[in-house]
């Protein structure tokens, strides 16, 4: 019985440590004053200035681009690359998969200044360009490690029965192993937006030139001090998290029936 | 004929940019530039410098504090896997979930949070004043840095745990206890041995991002501390010594590779499905 209520606390304590600071940032964003001292009363004020900060606003067009273009790219590439590596012999396949799974494991500084230099000795300006090119770089793992398990529970032969019929190679693939595989692709393509969205280290050292993304600009905003704007972000972000969570927990429950 | 070039793209793609990036910085490690002819020539200095006095001790405050972040999240996320673990499945999955929740919030955010709640007006100098105690700074010092760690990294701690945990054979424990082992004895014997694949995951996960941060220090010290993540953005982005700050990424590389191969061999875990158990 004490057991059952030293759970419960522990419990509670532990969603109180991780809500206490969202809450913190929900109820400021309301606030009728510049600082988080004290309550002055309800306001739009702050979600008014968000929308008018051009500087946010242009880093949330960046950064929802970078993460449309980098996604489809890379689950593009990382799809055909699985493919691939199925078909690879033994030895290859774990050479490749070892080199795939470098920057998954890699901090995520050394991915960013190495490609930094890359980009710098090669000459190339750094800006939208290099961070589509860094964002598709650490999404492609991820794509190629959802949709090769697919691959592999594949019934064997799928694709040479195909091809016996007479379908040509990319009739085949496109008919037979194509539905085979989309849970993959579609999870794949899901997490790869999802890292994109929320980068920041990469993109820091990859950008340049008045391009940032989100992550960017709450950095150098929050490095100056506390903005009353970051708070209403933080607010319209969480809330845009919470809506998507239910409608991906709808969405499994339909597929499990 | 598919089948072969189906995978080109990505193979010229990881070549380019994963492959030969880390080789160049691998070679602007080993090298400096002549200042008198501008040539490169090959040198040791740059390795030297990394364990060299100031730098060394960069090393190891950051090696401490992380392992301090790791040790703070195993002893609070695994009493938090095991309660989760043992829930009643109706509330299991909601539970689950708010915990995952905030690890979807935009880091920077997160981070940001504790900077209102931590500073000289933030709320919990508001809370000290309300019940008429001094007020204190608690922003800007190794312990804000330290929350700051623990607050962003515990799920990585609790998930790969409790994922072990609800997979366990219950009947396992059943057995230890039908044949005399008491609560205590069966979780010393029987669940925590199982549980270490899903322990070793989550300190590899927690200490990873917590040893080459450089967002979290920045935010909730400042410029001042040193981690050997500000260490190296500093060089590649302030000082302008990309020779040096290359040599420390590779080390940091190096250390975190070891790490991680000496990690999975401990669980006996597949490295294939390494990082990517956690989806």
């Amino acid at each position: 019985m004490v057991n059952k209520w030293i759970k419960r606390i522990y419990t509670a304590m532990m969603f109180i440590f991780l809500y206490a600071p969202i809450a913190v940032l929900i109820v400021f964003s309301f606030n009728d004053s510049k600082s988080t001292a004290k309550w002055e009363g309800f306001t739009f004020e702050w979600y008014q200035a968000l929308f008018d900060n051009s500087y946010i606003m242009k880093s949330l067009y960046y950064t929802i681009l970078v993460a449309l273009v980098s996604a489809a790219l890379a689950t593009l590439i990382g799809t055909f690359a699985a493919f691939g590596i199925y078909y690879m012999k033994v030895w290859k396949q774990k050479l490749v998969l070892n080199v795939n799974s470098i920057p998954m494991l890699n901090p995520d500084i050394v991915t960013g200044v190495s490609l930094m230099t890359l980009f710098v000795a090669m000459n190339i300006q750094l800006g939208l360009m290099t961070m589509i090119i860094a964002h598709v770089t650490f999404n492609i793992p991820y794509v190629v490690l959802s949709v090769l398990p697919k691959f592999r529970q594949m019934p064997g032969e799928l694709m040479e029965a195909a091809l016996d019929l007479g379908a040509t190679p990319w009739y085949a693939f496109k008919k037979v192993i194509l539905p085979e595989i989309k849970p993959g692709i579609i999870t794949g393509a899901l997490i790869a937006f999802t890292l994109s969205i929320d980068d920041f280290v990469i993109s820091f050292f990859t950008t340049g030139s008045g391009v940032s993304n989100l992550s960017i600009a709450i950095y150098s905003m929050a490095r100056r001090g506390i903005k009353p704007e970051i708070n209403a972000l933080s607010t319209l972000m969480f809330g845009s998290v919470l809506v998507l969570l239910l409608i991906i927990n709808k969405r499994t429950k339909i597929e499990d029936i | 004929m598919l089948k072969k070039i189906a995978s080109g793209p990505y193979l010229v793609w990881i070549l380019l940019f994963i492959l030969i990036p880390i080789l160049m910085i691998a070679f602007f490690g080993m090298v400096r530039i002549d200042p008198e002819t501008g040539n490169y020539f090959f040198t040791s200095d740059n390795f030297k410098r990394v364990f060299e006095g100031v730098y060394l001790s960069v090393w190891t405050r950051s090696i401490f504090i992380a392992l301090k972040a790791t040790f703070i999240c195993l002893v609070l996320g695994y009493p938090m896997a095991m309660i989760l673990s043992r829930m009643d499945v109706k509330y299991r999955t909601i539970a689950v979930m708010l915990f995952v929740v905030p690890m979807w919030m935009n880091f920077l955010l997160r981070t940001y949070a504790w900077m209102t709640i931590l500073g000289k007006n933030g709320v919990l100098n508001k809370i000290l004043t309300f019940f008429g105690l001094p007020q204190m700074t608690f922003l800007y010092s190794e312990g804000a840095v330290l929350l700051g760690m623990v607050y962003n990294f515990l799920p990585f701690m609790v998930l790969p745990i409790y994922t072990v945990l609800s997979k366990m054979d219950n009947g396992l424990i059943e057995a230890a206890e039908d044949l005399g082992a008491n609560k205590f004895n069966s979780f010393r014997k029987v669940i925590l041995p199982l549980s270490i694949p899903g322990i070793v995951s989550g300190i590899s996960m927690v200490f990873m991002p917590a040893v080459s941060t450089f967002v979290i220090s920045n935010l909730l010290y400042g410029g001042q501390y040193m981690l050997i993540g500000n260490l190296i953005e500093q060089q590649f982005l302030v000082v302008n010594d990309w020779h040096f700050g290359s040599a420390i990424s590779i080390i940091l590389m190096i250390i975190i590779l070891l790490t991680m191969a000496i990690m999975n061999h401990l669980s006996g875990n597949d490295p294939e499905d390494g990082g990517a158990n956690l989806w």
